[in-house]
């Protein structure tokens, strides 16, 4: 869990893996430059140095995240939730921007996902198709790339998850944010660094009215265990 | 910069009258410095020294076996939680701010009062907030509202802490005075809270966080007038908020206690550095000594006047332990904030402010703070006109033809729809412990490590309150208190923002007695002591002024998270049922409103006994784990709380089919706002549990209907589809704003 100033999820990831997948987890300040123990890196939502500019534009100058880019780019699993995937962005490691939502307003609600793609690190406890429900929070959501960046994203099976219904249908009212087609998570092409922008954290638990976004915890663990091949 | 000369003149100017300034006179032995007479004028102005109102607070009931700190006597009320843990919690105003710039008015209200919660070592776990605005026709009102929200929005989200509930409500009054009343609820371990004192003879005095500007001087002062066409003018005392440094000084803040490195801490809000040294150096019996050429400055060229009052946000002042200077320094070095040793304590019991080698004020601490040298006042009371002149005398509404359009208005009466606009605005789930957000009776947050939960919720009924403030007052404390029960929570203690007009009015003061008479009343009987709160008088503009509204922020505790109890029906065909008696009060009602556009009439009965009782059968009720659902009746009567509890949860809605027979008048049984009530659902088979328990205490149920079906159905009155009037009730603000 990388905390820089001005995160505020990592506490909430912290305690998902900690307590619900039952992992070990640390705290990993911005200025560090070590973590030779870890599996993988999450990068928590929340508005890091402030946000005051365009979201994660300073982050992806904090001293962690040189070796965080070394990490995924030895093929180590980096997520970024939330706040997390716009940094990632803003650092090369995904394609792609997360733009001012289509309201102009920050937004919380419940939303639904639809899994793309199961046969990944992130997704294998999910089946295709599956319908998740999952927290969104954020106030710059949508997902946009260039018309061929597009093309190439859905070709390459890049996409995993995009909002729909209750029932699993894709509609442009399903769309919370104006996210080119309806994305809501994606992975790079090497398919171990993915970005999300709707909380899993904040739905892996019943008592908080969905445990659906446990799953992509889990999917990292059973990898790491060797349960599943992806 | 020649500062100004000192005379009666400019005390006058800055809203001091000629006994304070002989008074001053009298404390000093001479003749105040410029600096001086600021530091006076802002320590006695009505938002810092409750002049006018601490003489009737003192009558609220202010002990209970769960509180640990009282009333008054640190930043914020404290009740124990279990035997390791303390819940923090507060409410203050910022409507004067809030009234010229809405956004950062509301940002910084939301600000302060995290700080005043963290400042007392609890980390923050949830906000609230109360608003009130004018008529959302009024380009102007839109305006106040989206700024507002944005604001609470922003630094609420930023900041990290959940936005779980609140309350906004639309009447006329609030057209050029908007209230914003904002609130904060922190978790703290009981041995370790931080008191707001300075003591220990050369302990070194910090200044953290921001640097000072000159954002917010006379803030303090520009809360204690009211709003006038000049008021445009005072903007500059509106003061700047940034949740991103807040943030960062959260966590250096709890860093440093849990390191045990200091001995007390303040915040500096109102008043800034002038309030935070003369409060603790008077709380802790001894002096500080500070020098002003050490504060970090945003600009150059501050007189120490300046620099006294200036209200720039996100600063605390520490007084450290002595030998412990280097890792307090090291925690803020780690932040990246200012941390500068500005002074130390001493025991002369003075404020002695030294600026370029020579002294700018020399003040003994006590005579400048509430309960030492502050003035008190008992203004003149007098029963206002309005109520003289029979605004009680209103005839009862003829009874409308449909039924279900008028059960349609009022769905989409702004002070009753949704305020889903709102609160999606606002991150209500951050740190992953709200078990219910915004739409259920009262916020629920789990307490991780343990099986408990805290409800809390804010509520006034402001109309009642303009036509009766002593019941108006005393049912707000029941609502709160009914709220937190029917989630399934024990009402334990509340914190109240006392937002009125101008003291010096006899008619507004009376209704503030008459309040406070009300509060207290209620509070006693429910034994929910006041742990705190504030007071914002002179809420008017040049037509009108507020209606009195005495907002409560109640707390409950759970004790077992799992009996939570949802606002919303659960299954079909499970019975739901009415708990309490039903009688025919329209007076101040929504539908009174909706129907003739009065605010009039007799306020709904209160009967305590009544209240307690009631409300102690529900709390049994749902510990025995027979309920499925709870709502409590209020705003819009039966009709409204049956269809919100049709539609509440937007994911799963049901109809349902309204079977009784009133002995009432079909409307008044759907529309009257009597008091002490409740809707419940239950299983079928459990039902005989609940028609046995009635019988022994002896309380009035009445069974309404089944859960279930396409419509919301009351034979032969109307049939509304869910579509229909789930639309009126979450639509409407929205179009509205357009």
């Amino acid at each position: 869990m990388v905390t820089f100033p001005g995160s505020n999820c990592d506490y909430d990831c912290y305690h998902v893996v900690q307590d619900v997948v039952r992992q070990p987890a640390v705290y990993l300040w911005h200025k560090e430059h070590h973590f030779d123990n870890c599996d993988v890196i999450i990068l928590p939502g929340g508005f890091a140095h402030g946000d005051y500019l365009r979201t994660g534009a300073i982050a992806r100058f904090s001293p962690i995240m040189r070796e965080v880019v070394d990490f995924a780019m030895r093929g180590g699993l980096v997520i970024g939730i939330c706040n997390g995937f716009q940094i990632l962005c803003e650092a090369g490691l995904l394609p792609g921007a997360l733009l001012r939502n289509r309201s102009l307003r920050f937004l919380h609600r419940p939303v639904y996902l639809r899994v793309e793609k199961n046969d990944t690190p992130f997704t294998n406890a999910y089946r295709k198709d599956q319908v998740l429900k999952m927290l969104a929070a954020h106030g710059d959501g949508c997902y946009y790339n260039t018309p061929e960046e597009i093309k190439k994203l859905e070709a390459g099976g890049q996409v995993l998850f995009r909002y729909c219904d209750r029932e699993g249908n894709v509609t442009e009212a399903a769309n919370p944010n104006g996210s080119l087609n309806n994305i809501a998570g994606i992975v790079n092409s090497s398919g171990n660094v993915m970005g999300l922008m709707p909380h899993p954290d904040r739905a892996a638990e019943a008592i908080l009215g969905s445990a659906d976004g446990a799953g992509i915890f889990f999917s990292m663990v059973a990898r790491f265990a060797g349960l599943v091949v992806a | 910069m020649k500062e100004p000369e000192v005379n009666i003149a400019l005390a006058k100017k800055l809203g001091l009258t000629e006994e304070e300034y002989q008074k001053i006179q009298g404390f000093l032995g001479r003749m105040p410095t410029y600096t001086e007479l600021g530091i006076y004028a802002v320590m006695w102005s009505e938002h810092c020294s409750y002049k006018n109102s601490i003489a009737l607070l003192k009558t609220l009931p202010r002990e209970g076996s769960a509180l640990v700190a009282k009333a008054g006597e640190e930043n914020a009320g404290a009740v124990v939680l279990d035997e390791e843990r303390v819940i923090v919690f507060k409410i203050e105003s910022h409507n004067h701010p809030s009234a010229v710039e809405p956004y950062q008015g509301a940002a910084t209200g939301v600000g302060g009062i995290l700080r005043d919660v963290f400042t007392m070592g609890a980390r923050p776990i949830a906000a609230l907030n109360s608003l009130r605005f004018g008529n959302l026709g009024d380009p102007r009102v839109r305006y106040l509202l989206d700024g507002v929200v944005r604001g609470i929005s922003d630094y609420g989200n930023s900041f990290g802490v959940p936005t779980v509930a609140g309350e906004v409500y639309f009447e006329d009054c609030y057209t050029g005075n908007p209230l914003v009343n904002a609130m904060a609820v922190g978790l703290a371990k009981r041995g370790r809270l931080v008191r707001a004192i300075a003591t220990g003879v050369g302990n070194p005095v910090f200044i953290v966080g921001s640097s000072t500007g000159r954002d917010g001087i006379h803030g303090a002062s520009f809360a204690s007038k009211e709003i006038t066409d000049e008021s445009e003018e005072d903007r500059p005392s509106v003061q700047i908020g940034d949740p991103f440094t807040e943030k960062l000084l959260l966590e250096a803040s709890l860093e440093i206690i849990k390191k045990d490195l200091i001995v007390g801490m303040q915040d500096m809000g109102a008043a800034g550095l002038t309030c935070s040294t003369s409060e603790m150096a008077a709380k802790g019996k001894a002096g500080i000594e500070i020098d002003l050429d050490k504060v970090p400055l945003r600009e150059k060229g501050m007189t120490p006047y300046e620099i006294m009052l200036s209200e720039s946000q996100e600063r605390m002042l520490v007084i450290g332990k002595k030998g412990r200077e280097v890792e307090i320094r090291e925690v803020f070095e780690k932040w990246d904030l200012n941390c500068v040793q500005i002074g130390e304590v001493t025991d002369t019991g003075r404020v002695v402010v030294k600026f370029l080698g020579r002294v700018a004020a020399d003040i003994p601490a006590e005579s400048l703070v509430l309960g030492g040298g502050a003035p008190v006042y008992n203004p003149p009371r007098k029963k206002p006109t309005y109520l003289e002149n029979g605004v009680k005398s209103v005839k009862t509404p003829d009874p409308p033809k449909d039924l279900g359009k008028v059960l349609l208005d009022l769905l989409a009466s702004p002070n009753i729809a949704s305020k889903r606009w709102v609160f999606q605005q606002y991150d209500s789930t951050v740190r992953t412990n709200t078990v219910f957000g915004p739409g259920y009776d009262a916020a629920l947050l789990r307490i991780r490590g343990s099986k408990k939960g805290i409800a809390v919720k804010t509520d006034c009924n402001a109309r009642y309150c303009y036509l009766d403030p002593r019941r108006g007052a005393a049912i707000a404390v029941c609502e709160a208190a009914r709220n937190v029960v029917a989630v399934g929570a024990k009402p334990m203690a509340i914190t109240n923002c006392l937002n009125f007009g101008n003291p010096g009015d006899p008619e507004v003061y009376w209704t503030f007695a008459e309040a406070i008479a009300g509060m207290g009343e209620a509070c006693r009987a429910l034994e929910t002591p006041v742990t705190g709160g504030n007071v914002s008088f002179y809420n008017e503009d040049p037509t009108r002024m507020v209606y009195p509204t005495p907002v409560i922020g109640m707390l409950g505790i759970l004790d077992d998270i799992d009996k939570a109890t949802s606002s919303h029906f659960q299954t079909e065909g499970n019975w739901v049922y009415l708990v309490g008696e039903t009688k025919p009060e329209t007076g101040g009602s929504e539908y009174m409103k909706v129907l003739t556009g009065q605010v009039a009439g007799v306020v709904p009965t209160l009967d305590l006994k009544t209240e307690k009782k009631i409300q102690a059968f529900v709390l049994n009720q749902i510990s025995a784990g027979i309920m499925e659902s709870c709502h409590d009746v209020s705003d819009g009567g039966l009709g409204v709380a049956l269809a919100e509890m049709c539609i509440g949860n937007q994911e799963r809605k049901f109809g349902f089919a309204l079977e009784a027979k009133p002995t009432l008048r079909p409307d008044l049984f759907l529309f009257s706002e009597s008091q002490s009530r409740f809707v419940v659902e239950i299983k079928p088979q459990l039902t005989y549990k609940l028609e046995e328990a009635v019988k022994k205490e002896n309380i009035p149920l009445l069974k309404l209907g089944t859960v279930g079906g396409t419509e919301f159905m009351f034979s032969p009155h109307f049939h509304l589809s869910i579509e229909e009037f789930s639309n009126a009730y979450f639509n409407s603000i929205e179009t509205k704003i357009g």
